[in-house]
């Protein structure tokens, strides 16, 4: 076997049969320069991921962090003064907006993932066993979830109008009163978490259906011989053993319903309605930004977010740890 | 015979790596210092005009092709909603981008924040064309184009309110009303007779109301700000507007009525499912669209009815264009303006259907001929008695509107109206302190 020096960059140092010491001094290299050497060339093919990391996801927190200590407002490149921590004052010690949206935002996560979780562990169970025509109710099942969250907003707009819509056509027959369902400050909330559940639920379906099928079937098989019944056998056998798969799933979908925009936005518009009955934290800082172009606090408002987020994720991984010790 | 040799057995000297990083960086940085839109744009750049999705814009595009030829360039017509439309301005702008060179704005919304953040060119100079006319603007849409003395943007849509009715409800009852007071009594009736058929029906939406509840604001002797710039929502007036609106909405308007917009309030009425319907002038082809409207034979037009203080209903540049400060065809952009907002595509665009902002266009008969006649009368009506705006004059007016709109939202609720307005007095005097400061530009 023959080696050469490689390419243009420069001499490849392993497996140069020739002792160090027969070397010209000039090409002499000290001990451990490989190391230094091969180190360089690391950094050198790293270069354009940390190069995109630190462009595209770096440099925005950084200037986000940043703007959330400058007074601007009206355009950001119109010049601004730094204030401290003044935003993030304002932001904690605002009752009216921030805070309710704080609870929005908690009350919406909760109540969607929790419905979502349940339901979508249900039909992963009913789902497991082969089934004539699993494969249509497997399709139609999937439906909600290729549909973009604006375009749901809009189907759901039009099925709930209180004068137009076809559900209180349907609830007439059933002697129900009109509902005004997204034009009710009270009932906004919860519509829209159920509306949330709809399109999502079918994602948490196929994570747990994933999860199941990798479970042994001999713990349940022996459960079963033993006289656990069907209740039994799922609450003692398989949900511990899908344990690690449920706390997946939660993180996935409980970041991804925290961070709930589109359909808030496309149902209620700017505010999140008339009572900003459904205005999150994500909606707040949309709105600070884009109508009341209040970048400062915007930006605040955006780091105090990140902040409960990364803090809901650890959390869920604490728990996620302690259930796989 | 030479191998293939992996990567990792590579040498890189400290000095072949420090020569990559510094060029590399030294690559960027040069990138990085070039002066933004270095260079003449060449003749294949297109115009970039930036506007709403309206009837305007598709006749614009219909006749484009003759500036073309008069500049000798394509002209490119980005056409949003009017949220996106803000929006991307406020991404773009902030960056300083070059790829917008007409701008579509809705000079009371946009205009003084826009002027203030430097997005937008002065015009003062290139309106003193004596072929353009300037003065042929009518006043109230002409003004709202001047900020701090400067000409930022051309009015090229007006809007006033109308009061759309259905004729065969009214007509037992004397014709349409003519003062709000009538218009009550009118819808409640109705209501009453008819089963299934809401009074009135208007915008409900916190934000979205304030612009049409602003001729009733006017019309009771109100307006959102004094002589002295002090709030003016906590008045006798007022009041008096917020319960007029909210509570008729609330006693025989719509379910659902503090959700909705112009998107959702028009097809109740289109599908003849209210009595009287107040929104703009310019959404009237709406009912006499069969494909969407149940009721064009039967819809009425008429001027803003009279309270108090008499018909006083807002007459505003819904829509105008302007140039973009950081545009590299500043010369093109204005001959599109010009050519735009010219006295005779005036004339000819409201020979269409369009109601442009030229007194000329007014005054001619026969740009009136494409409107109803009911319908022509009311906004020539309308135009007259018109007030030049319809929301508070701020730099915010995202968050003044806000504020407004609450004891509207309280009205239609059912809710106590006064003190509702009390606290949104409180709540604007404080906003128009802070947006005060914000005006020193």
């Amino acid at each position: 076997m023959s080696v050469t020096t490689s390419g243009t960059l420069g001499r490849a140092p392993v497996a140069d049969p020739a002792p160090a010491s027969r070397r010209p001094a000039g090409r002499r290299r000290r001990a451990g320069s490989f190391a230094g050497e091969n180190r360089r060339l690391k950094w050198l093919m790293l270069s354009p991921a940390l190069g995109f990391v630190g462009l595209l996801i770096v440099f925005p927190l950084v200037f986000t962090l940043n703007l959330s200590l400058t007074d601007a407002f009206g355009a950001v490149n119109a010049g601004s003064q730094h204030v401290g921590l003044l935003n993030f004052g304002d932001a904690l010690t605002d009752t009216r907006r921030f805070w309710p949206a704080v609870g929005r935002t908690v009350g919406f996560t909760v109540g969607a993932v929790v419905l979502e979780t349940v339901l979508g562990l249900a039909l992963a169970v009913l789902l497991r066993r082969p089934f004539r025509g699993m494969r249509v109710v497997r399709t139609v099942l999937m439906v909600p979830l290729l549909a973009t969250p604006v375009a749901v907003g809009i189907l759901w707009l039009l099925i709930l109008d209180p004068t137009n819509g076809i559900a209180n056509h349907l609830l007439g027959y059933l002697g129900v009163p009109p509902q005004e369902f997204l034009g009710s400050v009270r009932q906004s909330l919860p519509v829209l978490m159920l509306i949330d559940v709809w399109q999502w639920t079918p994602m948490m379906t196929l994570l747990f259906l994933a999860g199941l099928s990798t479970l042994p079937e001999e713990p349940e098989e022996a459960a079963r011989v033993d006289g656990a019944g069907v209740w039994q056998r799922f609450w003692f056998v398989i949900l511990p053993m899908l344990a690690p798969t449920l706390i997946t799933a939660l993180v996935l979908r409980a970041v991804d319903a925290l961070k709930t925009f589109d359909i808030l936005y496309a149902t209620k518009g700017p505010g999140g309605g008339s009572d900003f009955e459904v205005e999150t934290l994500n909606v707040y800082a949309y709105g600070l930004t884009f109508d009341y172009q209040e970048y400062g606090l915007a930006a605040a408002v955006l780091v105090l977010f990140t902040i409960f987020i990364v803090g809901v994720v650890a959390l869920l991984r604490r728990g996620s740890g302690k259930e796989s010790a | 015979m030479k191998s293939w040799t992996p990567w990792t057995d590579t040498e890189l000297s400290r000095r072949s790596f420090g020569r990559l990083l510094a060029a590399a960086a030294g690559t960027a940085a040069v990138a990085g210092c070039a002066p933004r839109g270095a260079g003449a744009p060449s003749a294949s750049t297109p115009l970039r005009v930036a506007a709403i999705n309206h009837v305007w814009t598709h006749a614009m595009l219909e006749r484009v092709e003759e500036l073309e030829e008069q500049i000798g360039r394509r002209v490119s017509v980005q056409m949003l909603t009017a949220d996106q439309l803000s929006n991307s301005y406020n991404v773009k702008l902030n960056a300083s981008a070059t790829d917008i060179d007409v701008m579509m704005v809705r000079p009371l919304q946009d205009q003084l924040l826009f002027a203030r953040n430097g997005w937008m060119a002065d015009l003062t100079g290139d309106v003193a064309d004596a072929d353009f006319a300037w003065d042929d603007f009518q006043d109230a849409p002409r003004d709202r184009s001047v900020t701090r003395g400067k000409v930022f943007s051309v009015p090229v849509v007006t809007e006033r309110p109308a009061l759309y009715y259905r004729k065969d409800l009214v007509a037992d009852l004397g014709g349409p009303p003519a003062t709000l007071e009538e218009m009550r009594e009118q819808a409640l009736e109705i209501a009453g007779a008819n089963p299934g058929v809401f009074g009135f029906v208007a915008r409900g939406q916190r934000n979205g109301a304030v612009s049409q509840w602003s001729s009733f604001l006017y019309s009771y002797g109100g307006d959102f700000t004094d002589d002295a710039g002090r709030s003016g929502i906590g008045t006798p007036e007022a009041v008096a507007a917020y319960e007029y609106y909210g509570g008729l909405l609330n006693e025989v308007g719509p379910p659902g009525v503090t959700n909705m917009s112009l998107e959702q309030a028009m097809p109740i009425f289109a599908q003849g499912k209210a009595a009287f319907y107040v929104d703009a002038d310019a959404i009237y082809s709406n009912f006499l669209d069969p494909d969407i409207s149940t009721v064009q034979d039967t819809v009425g037009f008429a001027p803003f009815p009279a309270g108090p203080a008499g018909s006083r209903p807002h007459n505003i540049p819904s829509w105008s264009l302007g140039v973009s400060a950081f545009s590299r065809l500043r010369d093109d952009a204005w001959a599109f303006v010009r050519w735009a907002a010219g006295p005779d595509m005036v004339k000819d665009l409201q020979a269409d259907g369009i109601p442009g902002a030229r007194s000329s266009a007014w005054d001619d008969p026969s740009t009136l001929a494409a409107f109803p006649e009911e319908l022509a009368q009311t906004m020539s009506v309308n135009a007259a008695n018109g007030i030049g705006h319809d929301r508070p004059e701020v730099i915010q007016v995202g968050r003044a509107r806000d504020i407004v709109g609450q004891p509207l939202v309280a009205a239609i609720v059912g809710q106590d109206v006064a003190a509702a307005a009390a606290a949104a007095d409180a709540e604007f005097a404080d906003f128009l302190v802070r947006d005060n400061r914000h005006q020193e530009f």
